[in-house]
């Protein structure tokens, strides 16, 4: 039973169902991201989370409280939005306590949680001025303090930092992070962008087409990837995926696989359980930090294997330099260090960590390995 | 190249400039005559009138025309000047215009934020009556004035401006609303803001430029109205009915001048309007028409 227990819950539209049985049990404290496309149902579930939205079937609960039905503004919950939806007649600091006031919270005590939100936010000298007077990074700080005065229960984020430019969105992710660290309180957030979820959350649900694909740590979303969809979604560039024929040599399974010039090359699996696709056809994934040159190879790892392969376009991108080669007739990108000798029509050994190989079923396109 | 523009800009613009606002100035003049007429005249003794030119600026200046008009000229049977009638139309105008706008506010607030099934439908229906004459309702209103009592009398009068009104007033608060962001009522919302107190507090201290545009039209609209007067007036008249018995009594002289100061006490009021509120009238017609 968790602090935020959300259960067999669908929506529908009519005789269109858009969410299909979510179950998303969230522990105080934790920092859950919803992440998906547009239009895989992530706002849908938050807004249903606020109260927003109807819930067509199964429960939401806050601390052991069913939700459904109740009021948004009832279920102690604040809600920050995607366009801040700051009151444009308001004054910062009457935006800020106007959910206060509408709960009969008496003046002296709006004053003094406005005080140390503000504060908090470093936005006291904003209170008198209104949100037109504001840049989007103000506007931001004032949509979280709005937020935080109420000190709810839950936090919902809307995709709050999609409207930020780039730079600002990076600063204020990190302003996120940090207060989360320091209030520790139970926070729902919905993103499009995967780095937001990978850096914010303590858990992640993959959404898409109205179903939570995985749900996880980002470690476990990231290395062990419940099936194809999430496997290209999460990461950048996205995780490399090549039809291989698993081979048995010397008792261990390896991935047969074509490189330009048409010879087979064999990848050894570090999984035994893939002797049982012996001969058959799987699709393997491979993350773009798992090709690398032979010098940039992770030291800690047990199976790095070469790879012999001639090099199509190299992109040196500061930090990394991305080389993109043809594998199984699918382009694949690897990661190396900034300063691989590495050169565009080349022939070069490439090491791929196997280790970090993850496996799927072609048909179903589920995991099966590791 | 701007350079350039600017250059033949200023040329052709002398030039340009001159014609325009010759031609302006004519349209302006063409425009202004009536008003010149009625104000000259309505400042003339009578015999200068009916004995001279129409155009001509008054010899001896008077009030008195406006005086009678005002206070003592005949309106049908009675010398009570237009005083009595003025105030029978103020005390319907505003409390229809009133209650229309705030219908209409309402109105448009609940169609374009706690939508339900069949909202455009309603809608619909509601701008219906922006297209029905008034002729056509004329007999079913005065049998349902008359059963609900209020035939003849200032409430019935409001009654009847207010439910003519609230297609308009509806169109215009719908149109505004529609583009104002929805998500900030879902944060007034989840801030525990009911359904009025949203509306008061979020929607309406923004609304100022589509109230302008709305009062204005339904001010103009209820003040200038005869035919309900008319006939359901009974004996509490509007203005514009006392103006017509003023203008049309076929016994007697016509006294032009008092007829002149009548018609401009008649239009006082909207004109009034206009000078005051004008300002924002484009400017809430063309609210929401370009994202700002």
């Amino acid at each position: 039973m968790g602090f935020l227990d959300i259960k067999n819950v669908t929506k529908s539209y009519g005789a269109v169902e858009v969410l299909h049985r979510v179950d998303i049990s969230v522990q105080e404290g934790e920092f859950l991201v919803l992440v998906g496309p547009s239009g895989c149902g992530k706002s849908t579930l938050l807004n249903m989370i606020a109260g927003l939205e109807g819930i067509s079937s199964g429960t939401i609960s806050i601390d052991e409280r069913v939700m459904n039905g109740v009021h948004p503004s009832k279920r102690n919950i604040a809600m920050v939005f995607q366009s801040y939806a700051l009151y444009p007649n308001m004054t910062v600091g009457q935006n800020m306590t106007f959910g206060l006031e509408m709960h009969g919270v008496p003046k002296p005590e709006r004053e003094a949680a406005l005080k140390d939100v503000a504060k908090l936010l470093q936005i006291e000298n904003l209170l008198d001025r209104k949100p037109g007077q504001l840049s989007g990074g103000q506007r931001q700080r004032v949509a979280m303090g709005r937020a935080l005065v109420r000190q709810p229960d839950v936090f919902l984020f809307d995709e709050p930092l999609s409207n930020l430019d780039a730079k600002l969105r990076v600063d204020m992710r990190t302003e996120i992070k940090k207060l989360h660290d320091k209030l520790k309180t139970t926070i729902v957030y919905v993103t499009h962008d995967q780095i937001e979820a990978m850096t914010l959350s303590t858990r992640i649900a993959v959404m898409y087409q109205g179903y939570v694909q995985q749900l996880g740590t980002p470690k476990e979303i990231y290395d062990t990837p419940a099936n194809v969809y999430v496997a290209t979604f999460m990461g950048s560039p996205a995780m490399n995926v090549l039809p291989v024929r698993v081979v048995m040599r010397d008792g261990v399974p390896h991935a047969a696989v074509r490189a330009q010039d048409g010879a087979e090359q064999y990848l050894r699996f570090s999984q035994s359980n893939l002797a049982a696709w012996d001969g058959r056809e799987i699709l393997l994934g491979v993350r773009p930090e798992a090709i690398t040159d032979p010098d940039g190879a992770d030291r800690n790892s047990a199976n790095i294997v070469p790879l012999s392969n001639r090099i199509g376009v190299t992109e040196p991108a500061g930090a990394d330099t991305f080389v993109t080669m043809e594998l199984g007739g699918r382009d694949v990108i690897a990661r190396m260090r900034a300063d691989a000798n590495v050169v565009s029509g080349q022939d070069f050994t490439f090491a791929v960590n196997m280790e970090k190989a993850v496996a799927f079923d072609p048909a179903s396109e589920e995991r099966i390995a590791p | 190249m701007a350079v350039a523009d600017q250059d033949t800009a200023v040329r052709t613009g002398l030039v340009t400039r001159v014609f325009i606002y010759g031609i302006l100035l004519v349209f302006a003049a063409f425009y202004l005559l009536p008003l010149f007429v009625m104000l000259t005249n309505s400042l003339k003794p009578l015999p200068e009138i009916t004995g001279g030119n129409m155009m001509a600026l008054p010899d001896t200046w008077t009030f008195e025309p406006w005086r009678q008009a005002w206070s003592s000229a005949q309106i049908g049977v009675e010398p009570t000047g237009l005083k009595p009638y003025f105030m029978n139309s103020i005390l319907m105008v505003v409390p229809a215009v009133a209650i229309s706008t705030m219908i209409g506010a309402l109105n448009g607030y609940v169609l374009t934020k706690w939508s339900f099934r069949g909202d455009k439908i309603i809608f619909g229906l509601l701008l219906f009556s922006c297209f029905i004459p008034f002729q056509i309702v004329l007999i079913p209103m005065a049998s349902v004035l008359g059963k609900l009592g209020m035939a003849g009398s200032i409430p019935g009068l409001v009654l009847v401006h207010v439910v003519y009104g609230i297609g308009f007033s509806t169109l215009y608060y719908r149109n505004y609303y529609a583009v104002f962001p929805t998500e900030l009522v879902r944060a007034a919302m989840i801030d525990g803001a009911g359904f009025f107190r949203i509306f008061w507090r979020i929607l309406l201290p923004v609304s100022g430029p589509i109230t302008v545009v709305c009062v204005i039209w339904q001010f103009t609209n209820i003040w200038n109205d005869f035919l309900f007067g008319a006939s359901f007036g009974g004996q509490t008249q509007p203005m514009t009915v006392a103006l017509n018995n003023l203008v049309q009594s076929s016994t007697g002289v016509k006294e032009y001048n008092v007829h002149f100061a009548g018609a401009i006490l008649a239009a006082l009021p909207t004109l009034l309007v206009y000078i005051v509120a004008g300002r924002y009238f484009v400017r809430g017609l063309m609210a929401g028409s370009v994202k700002g």
